[in-house]
């Protein structure tokens, strides 16, 4: 073999599983892509029911109910709209109300959002930052500037 | 006084890794010997200032002097002596301290050593890498200062983020920054190679011990954090296809990669401008991933703060060392001059398709993880590309990468005998239908593809040992003579032997925890017993205590199968006052290599408590597998050949040397 048909050899081989990866890729990127959509997107976009979607907000005080078989019903806000949410399973630790929340599923026709994930922050400082941008587009963010200041003192007042 | 002489500490690291960037480069253009060996004794006060550095901080966390605001953040008088050491990088400042730290280690290594590099070489070497640490220290100083005084001091510590109050913190971090940033010294041989312009077989050879450490380090570092992952989150996953998972995933794709080519670099002096580029690329991914993770882009345990003027600055390190990387690269690689000629079916036509595969498949990860950062930039949508994607893309990809291994190391270099390998994996391929045969037999075909996937592993496993089993004649010579054979085996022989079965092992796992796992999420009250597969567990009930800085609220549950007590679990939850936040402790009981997983969910008001409850099969075998791939790296990197500072062969000098 020449060299020439070496790197020929080379090429082919590489353009192959090169195609094959973009092949993949694309056919993959169809079913697994989920959109982020606050509450005001679900409502203005008009998402229709079933399509797969990342729901992110704050849970609505006084909204968290149980019911049996580990149910749990909340609302998702984000001070704009809320909309109500169902998820079977255990919560994260750090889901609580009035914090942030990022819930996965679809949309049902009655307009309640049937999450099959639950996700909450990992610390208690940071918002999921989908979160923090849909709030501050809605205009009910503290910032951050206000949060770091906060968090110095409060060993001392403890 | 303490953080004031680590800051001053700091600084003195830049000048001195200033110097080091300039003097040994200029000395190594113009060949001027005393110029070259500045690097030396520059690199290793380098080290010795940063250590002092991190000792400083290391001395505040320890004593909980909270007028330094970072201890005050991430500290708290009543936690355990070794979290307070493990929160010195539990946070952003400290960890890129110990980013530093090791990078400057790397270097100090390099110049102890790295006795038996040219002088030239080595001069260029250390300039490089303390380019890298200049970038690094100013970051730090500039943006990250880890000794910022509070003129207020609070009597009390705001406590380190309790989902890393844990062993694993002590562990993770420092290896995989062990691998991640190791690669940085196959980095700077790779630009030091391009700027001198001329490079030969044995700059792999040099190069291949550092990548090897790099590599052992990286691999067990991420198996560790993913094991950590496992039981600390508390739901069972040990791999999410997270971005900062993938940050590390990558560099370990190239790195692996990088060592394959480098082996055809070193023995046939082929492959040399892709060798070059791997390197590169290796290290640029480690970068990639020290932006995704530290700049704020990305929402995750790991990312610690978010700071725009962080991100814009690691970006800017990004950009010089990535685009500085590729720029020399395309300018000087046209003057490396192409070794050796071999077939396509050759030990080297192998390594390239591993090449390929491993590049591409880094590629399609590469792509899911920054997708959404761009789709955001460009269009101001926000979304996800989940796990499915990266099973869909990385999955295939090195399913054909799997069945390609057992075949490379019985290849012959230049030419190689597709069918005569064939015949030799004639066993191996048995093992592999036995495999799948059997697993359909006792498990029967739910999921479809997890008997192929099993006969896959068993076929990888039994590869590796066929290549021992040639290797030394065994079934064909007497025992004695292949036990003797067996021993004067090279070590990486050895290495690569193990480091191949062990891949098999993690296949195993793999395909163990994701085709035969049960899970059962119930809500339990006292005396009530859930039963999963073989195993009944009965609720005895919560069980209130207190630890150091946290409240606990265990559960006990006592396991039997048929009859027979096996032993009592205790998941429990723990809340962190300091913090207001709440941790899951995930109990464990490992049953040979499979485990029984329990973790709490929240008490219900009638006494009940949520559990989650998973059997797990072989699940253990992910992480041993790559205990067995870090130890094949460890038998190839004491191989003789390769023994940093090792002395040079007597009769030819070594850098003209070819390999075998």
């Amino acid at each position: 073999m020449t060299r020439k048909q070496r790197r020929l050899a080379l090429i082919g081989s590489g353009v192959a599983v090169l195609g094959v990866a973009a092949a993949l890729v694309l056919s993959a990127l169809k079913d697994s892509i989920v959109f982020f959509n606050s509450p005001t997107d679900i409502v203005e976009k008009h998402v229709a029911p079933g399509t797969r979607v990342r729901l992110g907000g704050l849970v609505q005080p006084g909204s968290v109910t149980r019911g049996d078989n580990l149910s749990v019903r909340f609302e998702v806000t984000d001070g704009n709209r809320a909309i109500p949410v169902t998820y079977t399973g255990i919560l994260p630790d750090l889901f609580r109300e009035g914090q942030g929340v990022v819930a996965e599923g679809t949309l049902d026709r009655g307009g309640s959002f049937r999450a099959d994930n639950v996700l909450a922050k990992h610390d208690e400082n940071y918002m999921p930052k989908e979160v923090a941008d849909a709030l501050k587009k809605q205009g009910h963010w503290q910032g951050d500037d206000e949060k770091k200041t906060s968090a110095v003192p409060k060993g001392r007042m403890e | 006084m303490t953080p004031e002489l680590g800051h001053y500490a700091l600084v003195l690291a830049l000048g001195l890794a200033l110097v080091q960037a300039t003097v040994p480069m200029w000395g190594a253009r113009v060949r001027d010997p005393a110029l070259m060996r500045v690097a030396v004794p520059t690199a290793l006060a380098q080290f010795a200032f940063v250590a002092f550095a991190f000792a400083a901080l290391t001395a505040c966390y320890v004593t909980s002097d909270f007028s330094v605001l970072n201890v005050v953040e991430n500290s708290h008088s009543a936690m355990p002596l070794l979290y307070k050491f493990t929160s010195v990088w539990g946070n952003h400042e400290g960890s890129m301290l110990l980013w530093v730290l090791i990078l400057t280690f790397f270097g100090a290594l390099v110049a102890a050593f790295g006795t038996n590099l040219p002088a030239t070489l080595k001069a260029s070497v250390l300039a490089v890498q303390s380019w890298i640490a200049s970038a690094f220290f100013l970051f730090i100083l500039l943006t990250s200062n880890p000794f910022l005084r509070l003129a207020d001091a609070p009597m009390e510590g705001r406590d380190l983020n309790p989902i890393l109050q844990d062993i694993g913190l002590a562990v993770h971090p420092p290896l995989l920054y062990l691998g991640y940033v190791g690669f940085s010294i196959t980095f700077s041989f790779a630009a030091a190679a391009l700027i001198d312009g001329r490079i030969e077989p044995a700059w792999a050879r040099w190069v291949r011990p550092w990548t090897l450490a790099a590599w052992m380090c990286l691999t067990a570092g991420i198996a560790m954090g993913s094991y950590w992952a496992y039981y600390e989150l508390g739901w069972g996953g040990w791999w999410f296809w997270d971005p900062v998972e993938n940050a590390s995933f990558m560099p370990w794709l190239a790195g692996t990669a990088l060592l394959h080519s480098a082996l055809v670099m070193e023995k046939r002096d082929a492959l040399k401008v892709w060798t070059i580029l791997l390197a590169v690329l290796a290290f640029s991914l480690s970068l990639i991933g020290t932006f995704l993770v530290r700049s704020g882009v990305l929402t995750s345990v790991h990312a610690f703060a978010n700071d725009p003027a962080r991100g814009v600055f690691i970006l800017m390190i990004l950009v010089l060392f990535i685009g500085g990387g590729l720029a020399l690269f395309a300018w000087r690689a046209p003057l490396l001059k192409q070794g050796g000629l071999f077939a396509p079916i050759s030990r080297e036509g192998a390594l390239v398709l591993n090449n390929l595969f491993l590049t591409v498949a880094c590629g399609t990860v590469l792509f899911g993880t920054l997708f959404p950062l761009v789709l955001e930039a460009i269009t101001g949508r926000k979304l996800s590309v989940g796990a499915p994607f990266f099973n869909l893309t990385f999955g295939p990809l090195m399913v054909a990468l799997l069945v390609a291994v057992p075949f490379g190391p019985l290849l012959a270099w230049k030419r190689g005998d597709l069918v005569g390998v064939t015949q030799r994996l004639t066993a191996a391929f048995a093992i592999g239908v036995i495999g799948v045969a059997a697993t359909f037999v006792f498990e029967g075909a739910k999921p479809v593809l997890a008997p192929f996937a099993v006969g896959l592993a068993f076929f990888v496993m039994a590869g590796a040992l066929t290549d021992l089993a040639e290797r030394t004649g065994l079934f064909r010579v007497a025992v004695g003579t292949a036990l003797k054979r067996a021993a004067g085996l090279p070590r990486s022989a050895w290495g690569t032997a193990f480091a191949h079965f062990g891949l098999g092992v993690t296949l195993l796992g793999i395909v163990g925890e994701i085709g035969w796992s049960a899970e059962k999420i119930v809500s339990v009250k006292p005396g009530e017993v859930i039963s999963l597969r073989h195993y009944d567990l009965s609720f005895d009930g919560v069980v209130p205590s207190q630890g150091p800085n946290y409240r606990e609220l265990s559960a006990k549950f006592t396991v039997h199968r048929g009859g027979e007590v096996l032993g009592v679990l205790q998941p429990a939850k723990r809340s962190f006052a300091s913090r207001q936040m709440t941790t899951t402790e995930a109990a464990l009981m490992t049953r040979g290599v499979s485990q029984l997983y329990l973790s709490l969910g929240d008490p219900g008001p009638d006494g009940s408590i949520a559990v989650r409850l998973y059997h797990k099969p072989l699940v253990l075998l992910i992480w041993l597998g790559a205990v067995v791939m870090v130890a094949g790296g460890a038998l190839s990197l004491s191989d003789r050949r390769l023994r940093v500072g090792a002395p040079k062969p007597a009769k030819r000098p070594a850098v003209l040397q070819p390999a075998e």
